[in-house]
C-alpha cells in the first residue's frame, strides 16, 4: 500500500507544466522547470551583464598576457624593482594579515561574549574601514603617523619613522583588512554551544586549556577563510597606501602602483604582465577560501 | 560516592529556580530527577555539578563540603542533552581529553590514554569507531561516545541530561535497558534528568519528582506510584481520576453514594483513582452509576470515558468478552484510592 | 557579572573561608583577564579606528568653519563633488537592476551551474581596484582592443566619464546581488507559486510578492553598494586622467589636494566622504538593528 503511494508521488509532475521531449526536455537539463517566470529574461541580462562588465575585460587583460609571452612576461615578473615590490606588497600584506588574525578574534571574543556599555557602537565602527573610502583612510594615516603626527611623534625620539616607509605600509594594510577575520570569526564564536565548553570544565580541564583545544580550533575553518580575505584584499589595497607609503622605488612601493607607473609610462605590456600575475594570485586565494570551507564543511559538519 | 544537597535555594535574576531543596543520595544509587519542564530538574542537576552555584545551601562529596569546589575539582562526568561532542576531534580524542588535560603529574601517557579509550570504546559497546568525527556517528552513538568520555575521568558521580532526549523511540528503549547494565557493572552513582516517568520508572532505583522548584516526593517506582505523597505526584505519574467527595462518620461518600471506609475527620476531600482501580458493578448493586461516553479497546483492556452526572471519569476495565457501547449505563466503584485535602 | 553577583551574595551573609574562593560560572574567562582583554581590543580600535577618525575631522577644522567652507565651495571640489554623485547616480542603478536580475535567476530557479555563478558575481572583490581599472584601459585606451574604432567614431571612454562609471560599476558590481540571493534564497518560492497561481504576471509577483519582501535588504545593498561608489580611488584613479574640474572625482580631489598646501582643504574633501561613511555605518547599523530579522545574516562585506 506504502509502495503504490509512492509510486503516484513519483509519477506526479512537479509544477502544471510537465517536461516533454524534444527542445523542453533540453532545457531541462540546464533549468529545472519552474512555476516561477521570467527566468530566461533574469539569466540572460545578469549573465550578459556579467560578461560585458567583469568576464570580457579581464578576459582582455589575460589575452594581452598572452600576447607578453613567456619571456616577457619573466622578464618582467623577474625585474629588480617588480621583485622589491613584491616582497613589500606580500611581506606587508602578510603581516597585516597575521596581526589582524590575532586582534579579530580577540576583538570578535569580546564583542559576542563581554557585555560592556558601548559595545553595539564598536560592533558598528568595525565596518568602518570598509566604509571609509581609502583615500581618507590614507591621508589620516599619514598625517597620524608622520614624525610630527598624533601618533608618530610617539615613536620618532625612538628613531622609529612609520609614514613614508614600509612600516606605513603595514600601518595601511592593517586598516584596511581589520573587519574581515572579526566579520568572518564573530558568527561563528555566535554559535558556539556553551555547552561544549562546560564539557570540558567538566572533564577537568582548566579555561585556557578549554580556549586552545576546544574553542580555538573549532574557529580554524573561519580564521583561515578570514585570513584569506584579509590577505587577498592587502595584496591588491592602493588607495590608502600610497598615501602612506612615501613610494620609493625599491623601497616602500607596492605592486599596484608599480602597475599605475607602467601604464602610466604606456608600458602595457608590462603592466599586464604584472597585473595578471597579481589577477592569478587572487584567484588562488579565492579557490583557496571555497576549498576551506567545502574541507571543513564535510569533515566536522560546519563552514565558515 | 554519597551525595547530599541540603537546604539549597538557587535564583536566576530574582527568579526562584529551586526552593530549599535537601537530598541525600546513596552511593552506587541510580537515581531519577524527574518533572515537567521548569521544574527545576536541571538547574539541581548543575548545581552537583558544579556548572552553577547555589544561591543558599550546601552540597557535600561523601563527607566534603564541595559548594566552593569548581566543576573542574568536582570529577563529576557529566552528558549533556545534545551531547557536547568536540566537533574537531576524532571519537578517540573526544574521550581521551579529560585524561590529557589533567596536570602533567598525573596525566597518562599516551600510550596509556589510547589503551584506556579502546577499553572505554569496547565498555560502550562501539569498538572500532576510534577514528570517526562526531559527525560521521548516529545519534545513539554519539551519546555512547559521550559516556564513554564522561567515564573516563573516571567520576566521582555521573550525571546525565536528559539522556535520552533527542533519540528515536526504538533507540532510546534499547539504550535505556543498556544503561540500566552498564551502571550494574560499574557501579557509578548516576543521577539522570528526565521529564520521561516511564523512563524514570523503569530505570532508577529511586526516583526524584519535582514540580516547581520543590521537591515532591522521594521514592522508589512502587513509592511513587502506589504511595504518592501529594496531589501533583499522583496526577503526574499514571493516569488519574479526581472525585471531589466527602467524609461523613469514616465512609467516603460521593453525591451520596458511599464508596468506602475512610478513617479521617469529617469534611470535603478529594479522592484520586487510577483508572484500572475501578471495579464494574453489577446492576443493582449501587455503586457509581454513570453512561459510557467513549469506549476504546487497547490490547488487553478497554478504556471507557464515564459520564457520573457532569463528572467525566477514565475508568481501564479488563476485557472479559463482554462488548460495552457508548450509551450503555455502568456502575462502578473504587477499589483503591487516596485522599487529599481540598487546596 | 553572575561571579559578582555570588560573592556579594555570600559576604553578605558572612560565610566563612570556602566563601572567599568561591567558584565562577565555567564559560567565561576571570574578571581580570577580561577587563586585559577589553582593554587591549578597545586601544587597538583606538589606534587604528578612532584616533584616524577624530583626525579627519580635526585636520578638517584646522583654519576655522570659515577656512573649511571655502576650501569645500572652491570650483574644482565642486566639481569634484558633482562628479562623485553623478558616477554615483549612473553606477548604481546599474548594479542594482543586475542585483536583482541576478536573484531572481538564482534564488528562484535552479540550474545547471548555479555556485559558478555566484561565484563569478564576487569576484570583483578578489580583484584589485587597480586592476579593474586597468582592463578598462586595456579595452578602451587609446592603444586597447577597440581604441581604434572608438576614436574613428569621436566616443572617449577613458579619461572621460564613462570610464569612470564602468570602472565604478566593476568594483561595486557584487554589493547587490550578494545581499539579495541569500535573502530571497531563504524566503523560497511559495510566495512566488501562489501569486502566479492566482493569475499574476511576472512583473506583478516581482512588484506585489517578492520586492516588499526583500525592499530592506535591497536598501541595504544599495546603501554599501553606494558607499563604496562614490568612495572609489584606485579604479578610478587609472582611468579618469585626473582633469581638475572635469574627471576628478572627491577621492581623487583628496590626493591632488594633499600634494599641496594648506592640508587642511585636502582634509576637509575627506571630512565630507568620512561623514558618508559615518552616515552609512548609521543607517546600516539602523537596518540590522530595525530589520534584521527581514535581512540575511550579513557577510564580510568589503
Amino acid at each position: 500500500m506504502s509502495s503504490a503511494a509512492n509510486g503516484g508521488r513519483a509519477r506526479r509532475s512537479r509544477g502544471p507544466h510537465p517536461p516533454s521531449a524534444g527542445a523542453s526536455g533540453q532545457r531541462a537539463w540546464f533549468h529545472k522547470p519552474s512555476v516561477v517566470p521570467g527566468f530566461g529574461l533574469t539569466f540572460g541580462f545578469a549573465v550578459t551583464y556579467l560578461a560585458l562588465v567583469v568576464l570580457v575585460p579581464l578576459g582582455v587583460l589575460l589575452l594581452r598576457a598572452t600576447g607578453v609571452g613567456w619571456s616577457g612576461f619573466v622578464q618582467t615578473a623577474l625585474d629588480p624593482r617588480t621583485l622589491a615590490a613584491l616582497r613589500l606588497t606580500f611581506g606587508a600584506s602578510f603581516a597585516a594579515a597575521t596581526i589582524n588574525a590575532v586582534f579579530g578574534v580577540l576583538l570578535a571574543w569580546i564583542l559576542v561574549r563581554y557585555r560592556f556599555p558601548g559595545r553595539r557602537l564598536l560592533d558598528a565602527a568595525i565596518d568602518l574601514p570598509f566604509a571609509l573610502p581609502t583615500a581618507v583612510a590614507g591621508l589620516t594615516l599619514a598625517a597620524l603617523y608622520s614624525r610630527n603626527g598624533w601618533i608618530g611623534q610617539l615613536f620618532a625620539p625612538l628613531g622609529i619613522r612609520i609614514a613614508y616607509t614600509p612600516l606605513g605600509v603595514g600601518v595601511a594594510l592593517l586598516f584596511v583588512s581589520l573587519p574581515f577575520m572579526v566579520r568572518t570569526v564573530q558568527p561563528v564564536i555566535e554559535e558556539i554551544d556553551r555547552e561544549v565548553e562546560e564539557a570540558a570544565a567538566t572533564l577537568g580541564a582548566t579555561r585556557l586549556q578549554t580556549v586552545v583545544r576546544v574553542v580555538l580550533p573549532s574557529l580554524v575553518p573561519a580564521m583561515l577563510t578570514g585570513y584569506a580575505l584579509a590577505f587577498a584584499r592587502a595584496i591588491g589595497e592602493y588607495g590608502s597606501v600610497i598615501f602612506v607609503a612615501g613610494n620609493q622605488p625599491y623601497v616602500s612601493e607596492i605592486v599596484p602602483l608599480l602597475i599605475v607607473f607602467r601604464l602610466e609610462e604606456f608600458n602595457y605590456p608590462a603592466a599586464t604582465a604584472i597585473a595578471t600575475l597579481m589577477l592569478l594570485i587572487s584567484f588562488a586565494m579565492l579557490l583557496f577560501v571555497n576549498l576551506v570551507q567545502a574541507w571543513s564543511r564535510r569533515r566536522f559538519g560546519y563552514g565558515s | 560516592m554519597e551525595i547530599s544537597v541540603r537546604n539549597v535555594r538557587k535564583d536566576f535574576d530574582r527568579f526562584p529556580a529551586l526552593h530549599d531543596v535537601s537530598l541525600d543520595i546513596r552511593s552506587g544509587e541510580l537515581i531519577a530527577l524527574l518533572g515537567p519542564s521548569g521544574s527545576g530538574k536541571t538547574t539541581l542537576l548543575r548545581l552537583i555539578a558544579g556548572l552553577e552555584f547555589p544561591s543558599e545551601g550546601q552540597i557535600f562529596f561523601g563527607a566534603e563540603d564541595a559548594s566552593a569546589r569548581s566543576v573542574r575539582e568536582r570529577n563529576v562526568g557529566f552528558v549533556f542533552q545534545h551531547y557536547a561532542l568536540f566537533r574537531h576531534m576524532t571519537v578517540a580524542d573526544n574521550i581521551g581529553f579529560g585524561l590529557t588535560v589533567r596536570p602533567k603529574a598525573t596525566r597518562p601517557s599516551p600510550k596509556e590514554v589510547r589503551r584506556r579509550v579502546l577499553e572505554l570504546l569496547d565498555l560502550v559497546q562501539l569498538p572500532g569507531l576510534e577514528n570517526r568525527f562526531p559527525r560521521q556517528l548516529s545519534g545513539g552513538q554519539r551519546q555512547r561516545v559521550a559516556l564513554a568520555r564522561a567515564l573516563a575521568i573516571e567520576p566521582a558521580v555521573l550525571l546525565l541530561d536528559e539522556p535520552f532526549g533527542a533519540l528515536d523511540a526504538k533507540v532510546r528503549k534499547d539504550l535505556r535497558r543498556w544503561l540500566r547494565d552498564l551502571h550494574d557493572q560499574t557501579g557509578h552513582t548516576t543521577v539522570f534528568v528526565t521529564h520521561d516517568q516511564e523512563e524514570a520508572l523503569e530505570l532508577a532505583d529511586r526516583v526524584v519528582v519535582m514540580s516547581q522548584g520543590r521537591i515532591e516526593q522521594v521514592g522508589t517506582a512502587d513509592d511513587v506510584y502506589d504511595r504518592p505523597a501529594s496531589p501533583f505526584v499522583f496526577s503526574f505519574i499514571g493516569q488519574s481520576n479526581v472525585l471531589p467527595v466527602e467524609i461523613r462518620g469514616g465512609s467516603a461518600l460521593f453525591g451520596g453514594t458511599v464508596l468506602g471506609a475512610a478513617a479521617e475527620p469529617d469534611g470535603p476531600r478529594r479522592m484520586y483513582v487510577r483508572p484500572h482501580d475501578f471495579d464494574m458493578l453489577p446492576e443493582g448493586e449501587g455503586g457509581l452509576a454513570g453512561r459510557i461516553v467513549v469506549a476504546r479497546r487497547t490490547g488487553g483492556s478497554r478504556f471507557c470515558t464515564v459520564d457520573l452526572d457532569g463528572v467525566p471519569i477514565e475508568i481501564e476495565l479488563p476485557h472479559d468478552g463482554s462488548a460495552v457501547r457508548p450509551g450503555d449505563r455502568i456502575a462502578v466503584r473504587p477499589r483503591r484510592w487516596t485522599l487529599f485535602d481540598n487546596a | 557579572m553572575a561571579a559578582e553577583t555570588d560573592t556579594t551574595a555570600v559576604a553578605d551573609r558572612g560565610a566563612a573561608a570556602p566563601a572567599a574562593r568561591r567558584p565562577r560560572p565555567v564559560t567565561t574567562e576571570t574578571p581580570l583577564t577580561r577587563a586585559l582583554l577589553l582593554a587591549v581590543g578597545l586601544a587597538y580600535l583606538a589606534l587604528f579606528l578612532f584616533l584616524p577618525l577624530a583626525a579627519v575631522f580635526t585636520e578638517a577644522l584646522r583654519d576655522g568653519l570659515d577656512g573649511y567652507l571655502a576650501s569645500i565651495l572652491e570650483p574644482d571640489t565642486l566639481a569634484a563633488i558633482r562628479m562623485t554623485l553623478l558616477v554615483a547616480a549612473l553606477a548604481v542603478p546599474c548594479n542594482v537592476v543586475f542585483g536583482i536580475a541576478a536573484a531572481w535567476a538564482v534564488a528562484k530557479h535552479e540550474f545547471r551551474g548555479r555556485s559558478l555563478f555566484v561565484t563569478l558575481i564576487d569576484l570583483p572583490f578578489s580583484v584589485s581596484p587597480v586592476i579593474a581599472g586597468l582592463v578598462y584601459v586595456l579595452l578602451f585606451g587609446s592603444s586597447g582592443v577597440l581604441g581604434a574604432w572608438l576614436q574613428s567614431h569621436g566616443i572617449t571612454v577613458i579619461f572621460a566619464l564613462p570610464g569612470i562609471v564602468l570602472a565604478t560599476i566593476f568594483v561595486t558590481f557584487p554589493f547587490v546581488a550578494r545581499e539579495l540571493i541569500p535573502l530571497m534564497q531563504e524566503q523560497g518560492t511559495g510566495d512566488e507559486e501562489a501569486a502566479v497561481s492566482l493569475g499574476a504576471s511576472g512583473w506583478q509577483t516581482f512588484r506585489r510578492v517578492t520586492l516588499p519582501n526583500v525592499k530592506w535588504g535591497l536598501l541595504y545593498g544599495v546603501l554599501l553598494c553606494n558607499a563604496r561608489a562614490m568612495g572609489e580611488f584606485g579604479a578610478v584613479a587609472v582611468v579618469s586622467g585626473r582633469i581638475r574640474g572635469e574627471t576628478n572625482t572627491m577621492p581623487l580631489q583628496v590626493e591632488i589636494l594633499s600634494n599641496e598646501f594648506p592640508l587642511s582643504a585636502a582634509f576637509a574633501v575627506a571630512s565630507l566622504l568620512a561623514l558618508l561613511a559615518l552616515l552609512t555605518l548609521a543607517l546600516k547599523t539602523f537596518l540590522e538593528w530595525r530589520y534584521g530579522d527581514e535581512m540575511s545574516s550579513s557577510q564580510p562585506g568589503h
